[in-house]
């Protein structure tokens, strides 16, 4: 598989705080490469390295075969960018943000205007192509921001958090247009916060924390790999004692969510029987029960707790 | 070139109606003129000589420092950073939206003059003068917006600290000729000294200036290659503090 995005080393140090420390990962081409990490891991000043707006401190990165250090305007050329927060002209329409990001991208004239239209199309803003920005909605602020990304038909996107703070409907929309740019070959980087985001779009995620790569992987296989017990949640009808529940011994571990307990197990089938036991000898009805694996965010905790320590 | 041309006209469309600009731009010039030729008997010439100087000084020197702040607080300069576009680019883009802003409103005190019969004895090195003198003023308007904060305010407040002492040192109200010494040494450092001493060739004839005429153009330009070589440096190490 052709790599697009190689990093090597990658280091940023502000005044004495390791933000990024010597990282090393490629992306491959096609792919949906996910990057998650809490609040202040690095996530935004990686990206910021990536799309050339910030030098690295030490390392190197190559976009498709471009040393971003030293043809960034050939690296930039390449890619779209969505930054993390909300940023295009709002005294401008939604049309002249579009043929302003054509213009710094060189797009012809002609063809810009063609793209323009079929962007707004897309995100089912044509009806609002003549109205400023300073009118619109968060969801399609962050609409017409994705689509000035665009409209240099760029082969590797970056979007940094595009869900973020969305309504559920503008989030869905931006997912199934992220999921529709990758089937029609483009390459995404795709920093966020949404753990089922990143599971539902990424072919493989890196974790990053305290500027160091904690796990680079499919989600599925770092679910294998890293995620740890399964379990098994159930809700009675009436409050159960947990100290009678600890005392079955395929239970390693209960947590209390909400109205559920989670039961930590590598036997979810046993437990079932013995859940059963115990409502009858209590007089207790099973509202809900579920078994689940580990999830996306079972593993991202896992690592953040691991690399933090 | 395209590119920054591309900058500029995004400039002219937000920018040249923005409150600092008018207000720095030309409200500044014109009280700070009428409240020096108000009950004063002086020659036409020599105040709208004094007038264009003054003009091209403010107005070239009030957009470019507008734009870095407030792109920097409308979180714009992340997306422009992100763009096949280098600092010299943009800063380009911003100083052209500046000069066509500067050029443009000097056409009033020309337009002025010739209206109460000043006449402009040398109209090409006057056109070539506030030309130069806008690109050098824009540049140094960059300098000023080099200062990594979104505030708007911070930086115009730096830019009256520095260009209302010029205003005083360069030859507008009080000819170059007559002033002491370290005066004419003081003058000599001001970039509008020369913008001025090209107006009054220009309209009060061949003795009304203090320098030779290929001085004034050298010195401009002069001006406008270190001023432009220092925005780029500031802007470069202030571009990552300001994200």
């Amino acid at each position: 598989m052709q790599n697009v995005i190689t990093v090597r080393d990658l280091t940023k140090n502000y005044n004495g705080l390791m933000a990024v420390d010597h990282i090393n990962f490629n992306v491959t081409k096609g792919e949906v490469f996910g990057f998650l990490g809490p609040n202040g891991a690095g996530k935004t000043t990686t990206i910021r390295m990536l799309t050339g707006i910030i030098k690295p401190g030490f390392g190197q990165i190559s976009i498709m075969g471009f040393n971003i250090a030293r043809d960034p305007i050939k690296a930039k050329q390449l890619m779209g960018v969505v930054p993390e927060m909300s940023n295009a002209y709002i005294e401008l329409s939604a049309w002249d943000n579009l043929l302003f990001m054509a213009d710094l991208y060189g797009v012809p004239k002609k063809t810009a205007r063609q793209r323009a239209e079929a962007l707004l199309g897309l995100f089912d803003l044509y009806d609002r192509k003549d109205h400023k920005i300073k009118n619109f909605s968060k969801g399609m602020k962050q609409k017409i921001i994705i689509a000035m990304a665009l409209m240099n038909e760029p082969d590797i996107l970056f979007l940094d958090e595009p869900t973020s703070g969305l309504d559920v409907q503008s989030a869905r929309l931006i997912r199934d247009i992220v999921r529709k740019l990758n089937k029609d070959g483009k390459t995404i980087f795709l920093s966020t916060h949404y753990m089922e985001e990143a599971n539902e779009l990424c072919n493989r995620v890196a974790i990053i924390n305290h500027g160091k790569i904690a796990a680079i992987d499919a989600p599925e296989q770092l679910k294998i790999r890293i995620g740890g017990l399964q379990r098994v949640e159930v809700s009675f009808n009436k409050p159960a004692d947990i100290s009678e529940l600890s005392s079955i011994p395929e239970i390693i571990n209960i947590r209390k969510k909400g109205d559920k307990l989670a039961l930590y197990t590598n036997e979810p089938g046993s437990i079932i029987y013995k859940l059963v036991d115990y409502s009858r000898a209590n007089n207790l009805e099973m509202v809900t029960l579920h078994t689940l694996t580990p999830s996306l965010e079972d593993v991202f905790i896992t690592l953040t707790q691991e690399v933090g320590k | 070139m395209m590119r920054a041309y591309a900058i500029a006209k995004k400039d002219m469309r937000i920018y040249y109606l923005k409150g600092p600009v008018v207000i720095f731009g030309v409200l500044s010039p014109t009280f700070l003129f009428l409240a020096f030729i108000v009950g004063r008997d002086l020659p036409i010439d020599f105040l709208i000589a004094g007038l264009l100087g003054m003009t091209v000084f403010f107005t070239s020197t009030s957009v470019s420092p507008v734009v870095a702040p407030t792109e920097t607080q409308s979180r714009n300069l992340e997306r422009l950073a992100a763009s096949p576009v280098s600092i010299t680019t943009i800063l380009i883009g911003d100083i052209l939206a500046s000069v066509f802003f500067g050029v443009a409103i000097s056409f009033i005190p020309v337009l002025l003059g010739i209206a109460m019969g000043v006449t402009i004895i040398h109209p090409f090195i006057l056109i070539l003068g506030i030309v130069l003198a806008a690109f050098c003023f824009s540049a140094m308007g960059l300098i000023f917006s080099s200062t990594p904060t979104s505030m708007t305010s911070t930086v115009m407040m730096l830019s009256t600290m520095i260009k209302f002492p010029l205003v005083f040192i360069s030859g507008i109200f009080i000819p170059i000729g007559e002033l002491s010494l370290w005066g004419k040494a003081l003058a000599s450092l001001s970039p509008l000294t020369y913008i001025t001493d090209l107006c009054r060739y220009s309209i009060q004839g061949n003795t009304s200036n203090y320098y030779p005429v290929v001085l004034d153009i050298s010195a401009l330009i002069i001006f406008l290659v270190i001023f432009m070589v220092a925005a780029v440096k500031l802007h470069e190490r202030s571009l990552p503090k300001r994200l």
